[in-house]
This record gives C-alpha cells, sequence and structure tokens, in this order.
C-alpha cells in the first residue's frame, strides 16, 4: 500500500516544462490576447463571408443587371428595370399582399393557439404533467418538415379524413388553396411560437401574481396587467419565427396550395422556368425588406434576446 | 397559480384540444402507411404490409438515407468547429464589430431558405464555376448550421466563467491542456446538444438542398418530394415518413435526458 501512495505522490509531482513547439505557441497566446482572438474568429469569419457574404451581396447585385432575351445568359448592363417592374408590377402587388396575409393570419392563429397551451405547461400543470407537455409540443419539431406538409396533404386531401369528418355535415372541407395554406404553416410553425412563449412564462414569478391576487385583482386582471406585458417580448420573439418562416415559404404552397402563389414561387419560378435570376433576386429583395423591416421594428422591444 | 376550477379546466382542454390536432395529422400518415389506397382515401379501403416491405427494398430510399447521413455528419463536424470558435471569440473578447459578427451566424437561418439557397446556387456555378455536387450542399448546411452550435455553447461559456481556466493557467497548465483538461469537459454537453441540433437540421433541409445538390444528388428530403406525387409512390413516401417521426424520438429522448439534469424552477 505504501508504495503505491509513493509512485502516485511521484506521478503528481509537477514535470519540468519542456520547450516544444505548443508550449511556446500556447506561451505566446497566453500573451496575446488578440493573436487568440484572430485565431479564433479567422477560420468562421472567413467560410461566413465568404461563402454567405459575397453569395448574397452578388445575388442583390444581379437584381440589377439583366437577361440577354436571345441567349438567356446574363449581361452585366446596370438597369433599374427589374426594381421597377417589380415594384409597379400588378402581379407582384397580389402576390406580396397575399403573402403578408398570409404570414399574419398564421401569425395571429399560431399566437392565440399557443398562450394557453403555454400558460396551462407553466402556471397550471404539476411539475411531471408539464415534463410531458414540454416532450408532446418538442416532438412533432423533430418530425421532418416534409413529413408533416405531406399529413395535411393526406388529410385535407378530397378523400381525405377532413372531408370524412364534415361529411356528415353536408360541409365542403378547403381542400387544397390559400385556407390550406395558412392551416399548414400555422401546423408547422406552432412549436416555435409555444416555446418561447412557455419560456417568458416560466420567468414570471409566481410571488408577483400572489401579490396581484392579494390586491384584490381577479385572476384575469392579474394576467392582463401583470402575466401579458411581461410576456410581450416572448410573444414577439415566437412571430418572428412564424412570421419570418412563413414569409418565405414555397414548398407548402406547392404541396398544399393549388394553384395561389406565395413570393418564395415567384422567386422560384423565375430562377428555374423563366431562367431569369436578375428579375428572381429583384423579388427576393421584397421579403428581406420585409424581414428586417420587421426586425428593426420589434428590436426595442427586447424580444430578440428571447429567440 | 389561483384559477377558478372552470378556467382550470378550460385551459386544460385547449391545451387537449390543440395536442389532438398537433397528433391527428401525424396518425393519419401512421395509418395511411398500411393502407391498400394509393390515393390517401380515408377511411383506408384494406390494409396492407405491402407498402412497408416496398420501402425497405427501394434502391433510392435507402441511398437517400446514406447521402442524407454523410451530408449531416460533415456538415455537422464543420459547424461545430466554426461555431465553437466563434462562441469562444464573441464571449470571451470585446472587440469592435462584435454585433454585426453575432448577426452574421444568424443570418443564413433568418433570411429564407429560397434567398440563401438562390444565392449559393448563383455563387457556386457563375462566380466560382464550380458544378455543383454532394460538396456544394454540405457547405451550403454547414454555413446555416453554425447557429445552432453557436447557440448552445455561448450560452455554456457565459454560465461557466473563466475561473476553472485561470486556476489550470496559474497552476502552470498551458492553452491547450487547458482545453483539454478544464474547458472541453464542461463544454461536451452543450457541443453534444448544439451538434444534434444542427445534424437534425441538415437532415430535414429541403429548400436550400434544392439550390445546391448536384445531378444524382438526392438526399432524404429530395427522395420525398420527388416522389411524393407519384400515385404508385406515396404510399411509400408515408412509410418514411413513418418511420422519421419513429427515429425523431430519439433525439427527443438524448435532449431530455441532458436537460433532466437542471432542476425545474419556478
Amino acid at each position: 500500500m505504501t508504495s503505491d501512495i509513493t509512485s502516485r505522490r511521484d506521478a503528481a509531482a509537477v514535470p519540468p516544462i519542456r520547450d516544444t513547439a505548443a508550449r511556446r505557441g500556447s506561451t505566446f497566446l497566453t500573451a496575446h490576447p488578440r493573436a487568440r482572438l484572430w485565431l479564433l474568429l479567422s477560420a468562421p469569419l472567413t467560410w461566413l463571408v465568404v461563402v454567405y457574404i459575397v453569395a448574397l451581396v452578388a445575388l442583390l447585385i444581379t437584381a440589377f443587371w439583366k437577361v440577354d432575351s436571345f441567349t438567356g445568359e446574363i449581361q452585366i448592363d446596370w438597369t433599374l428595370d427589374n426594381i421597377v417592374t417589380v415594384v409597379t408590377g400588378s402581379l407582384y402587388h397580389v402576390v406580396t399582399l397575399r403573402t403578408l396575409g398570409v404570414a399574419l393570419a398564421v401569425t395571429i392563429i399560431d399566437i392565440a393557439l399557443a398562450l394557453p397551451i403555454a400558460f396551462y405547461m407553466a402556471k397550471v400543470a404539476s411539475p411531471r404533467l408539464q415534463r410531458i407537455l414540454v416532450i408532446a409540443v418538442l416532438m412533432p419539431l423533430w418530425a421532418s418538415y416534409l413529413v408533416k406538409v405531406y399529413a395535411w396533404r393526406s388529410v385535407l386531401s378530397g378523400e381525405g379524413i377532413l372531408q370524412w369528418v364534415l361529411n356528415p355535415f353536408g360541409i365542403e372541407g378547403p381542400g387544397y388553396g390559400i385556407t390550406a395554406t395558412i392551416i399548414t404553416l400555422s401546423y408547422l410553425w406552432l412549436p416555435y411560437v409555444i416555446l418561447p412563449i412557455y419560456a417568458g412564462l416560466e420567468r414570471v414569478p409566481d410571488s408577483l401574481i400572489e401579490a396581484s391576487s392579494d390586491l384584490g385583482a381577479k385572476s384575469w386582471s392579474s394576467i392582463r396587467l401583470i402575466v401579458f406585458p411581461m410576456i410581450l417580448p416572448a410573444i414577439i420573439a415566437g412571430s418572428i419565427f412564424s412570421f419570418c418562416l412563413s414569409l418565405g415559404d414555397y414548398i407548402t404552397v406547392n404541396i398544399v396550395g393549388g394553384a395561389s402563389q406565395m413570393l418564395g414561387n415567384l422567386v422560384y419560378t423565375n430562377v428555374g422556368t423563366a431562367n431569369n435570376l436578375p428579375l428572381a433576386a429583384a423579388v427576393a429583395l421584397i421579403p428581406i425588406v420585409i424581414i428586417f423591416g420587421y426586425l428593426f421594428t420589434v428590436r426595442r422591444t427586447g424580444a430578440l434576446d428571447n429567440l | 397559480m389561483k384559477l377558478s376550477r372552470v378556467s382550470r379546466g378550460v385551459l386544460a382542454s385547449a391545451t387537449g384540444v390543440v395536442l389532438f390536432l398537433v397528433y391527428v395529422p401525424l396518425m393519419v400518415v401512421l395509418v395511411n402507411s398500411f393502407s391498400t389506397s394509393q390515393s390517401l382515401s380515408w377511411p383506408p379501403p384494406g390494409f396492407t404490409l405491402e407498402w412497408w416491405a416496398k420501402a425497405f427494398q427501394s434502391q433510392g430510399a435507402l441511398e437517400a438515407v446514406g447521402t442524407s447521413v454523410q451530408v449531416g455528419i460533415i456538415a455537422t463536424a464543420v459547424a461545430l468547429i466554426l461555431g465553437t470558435a466563434i462562441s469562444f471569440a464573441l464571449q470571451r473578447f470585446e472587440f469592435f464589430g462584435r454585433d454585426a459578427v453575432s448577426l452574421l451566424v444568424i443570418l443564413p437561418i433568418a433570411l429564407p431558405g429560397i434567398i440563401t439557397g438562390i444565392a449559393l446556387n448563383n455563387f457556386f456555378r457563375t462566380i466560382l464555376g464550380v458544378p455543383l455536387s454532394i460538396w456544394t450542399v454540405v457547405i451550403a448546411h454547414a454555413t446555416f448550421c453554425v447557429v445552432t452550435v453557436f447557440n448552445n455553447v455561448i450560452a455554456r461559456l457565459r454560465r461557466m466563467g473563466t475561473s476553472l481556466e485561470e486556476a489550470s493557467a496559474d497552476l502552470g497548465a498551458g492553452v491547450w491542456t487547458t482545453f483539454r483538461l478544464i474547458t472541453f469537459p464542461q463544454l461536451r454537453s452543450a457541443l453534444f446538444a448544439g451538434g444534434l441540433l444542427a445534424f437534425a437540421l441538415s437532415f430535414d433541409e429541403i429548400i436550400v438542398t434544392t439550390f445546391t445538390a448536384g445531378v444524382g444528388v438526392t438526399t432524404l428530403p429530395i427522395f420525398i418530394l420527388d416522389n411524393m406525387f407519384r400515385p404508385a409512390q406515396a404510399p411509400i413516401v408515408s412509410v418514411i415518413a413513418v418511420v422519421m417521426i419513429l427515429v425523431s424520438i430519439v433525439p427527443i429522448w438524448v435532449a431530455q435526458r441532458l436537460a433532466g439534469n437542471e432542476k425545474v424552477v419556478r
């Protein structure tokens, strides 16, 4: 036993510092925090700037070029034609308004559904039930996007389960179209809206609500005057997900949207079938401007820290 | 919170109804995968195991799973390295343009997928003159996966503080030794969670993939989209959907195990 202890003490003794390349590098980095910073930043910054920013800026510049109508090749010929087309064309007005309408409807539906469920999870359910509910809400989040859209395609099909349920009442189901798009998008983004609101409600201390009711407030007044102002940034954080994700979507519209188009579809057809990248880039500017405008407006509410 | 029995009941039933509506479509897909009907008709006219047998023999489906796993693993590895480095830089240093860098990390996921998609497509083909392949998909996926790793690691770094690392340095450990023995073990579960999310994000991505995949590169989402509208293949898509839902239980279980160590405080 004794020998064991001595050998361990020997092993624990501080070894002499060897002058290796690694050691010298380490010494240099310890003495130069700026070098440490550049070592950390160089790889990810190079990647993100070279791959992403260059690509994005190149795309936006393309919006000011045009396509040769004979060869279909992009000509470097500075023009505002694409922007003018997008700003003045009635097709783009209709589709932009439709896309905005869908994104707003989805956001309102999701917040309306998320508020009671998040409140029940955070403030009413027992800790055990709470854990089960969190899993139940998270689970569809991991299911594939396409799987969920496909599921709604089956549900909403003319011979699907929804029509089967509605048949006895003599009601016609929505079929594939704009309503189907709103339903499916609301379904897709619901967990993204529930989670921030739930997290926001978790941060509201119960003692504050109790104090409010001790001072004579009815539960509804407590919710309206105490809870709601505190979770507003969380609600807006949830709305960022549902709004921005709906704004750029085109696959859901393709699968359940019937003939109606959204901005994403216009971008897609201009790149694909029309082979007009400059016009596609100009159309893509619409959601970019809307998203930046929205983020800028909600920035002051502190919602961005709740994402 | 004290609520009347009626309002508790209303809240509980609202929660129940919403959860019911969330799970009905998934159940319909499950039942459809056994249905003899190819046109998604309800109620199913009869039941069969034909599609399940066909799906597991479908060469296209199996190859698509392989491609998706390959892309997911490489993109996650890249995102882990880049995301960790950038989290350290932003959390441990003050420098000019720090806010711009954090916006830069979020941007690829904040802008619509179709914009990222056509921008990268244009970048690879026109600017670089590189033909699209599996590698262009990997590069695109890694770019938007960085943010999931970044979110997890930076949250962990904020809670960790630097005192343990300083103690290690005071005791004579170099930068590498401190990272290997002190920093990394504390980061491990955050890296795992971030990596898992990054993999899931890559595995499920369809829009950017459509624009960056070369001819013949078929990831699972591309395979599903291609086959969804073919009547003969649609039931196989149902089977793949069910398998994907079942497989998705694994990451949820792991994530819960990781989160289970943290106490729920009200």
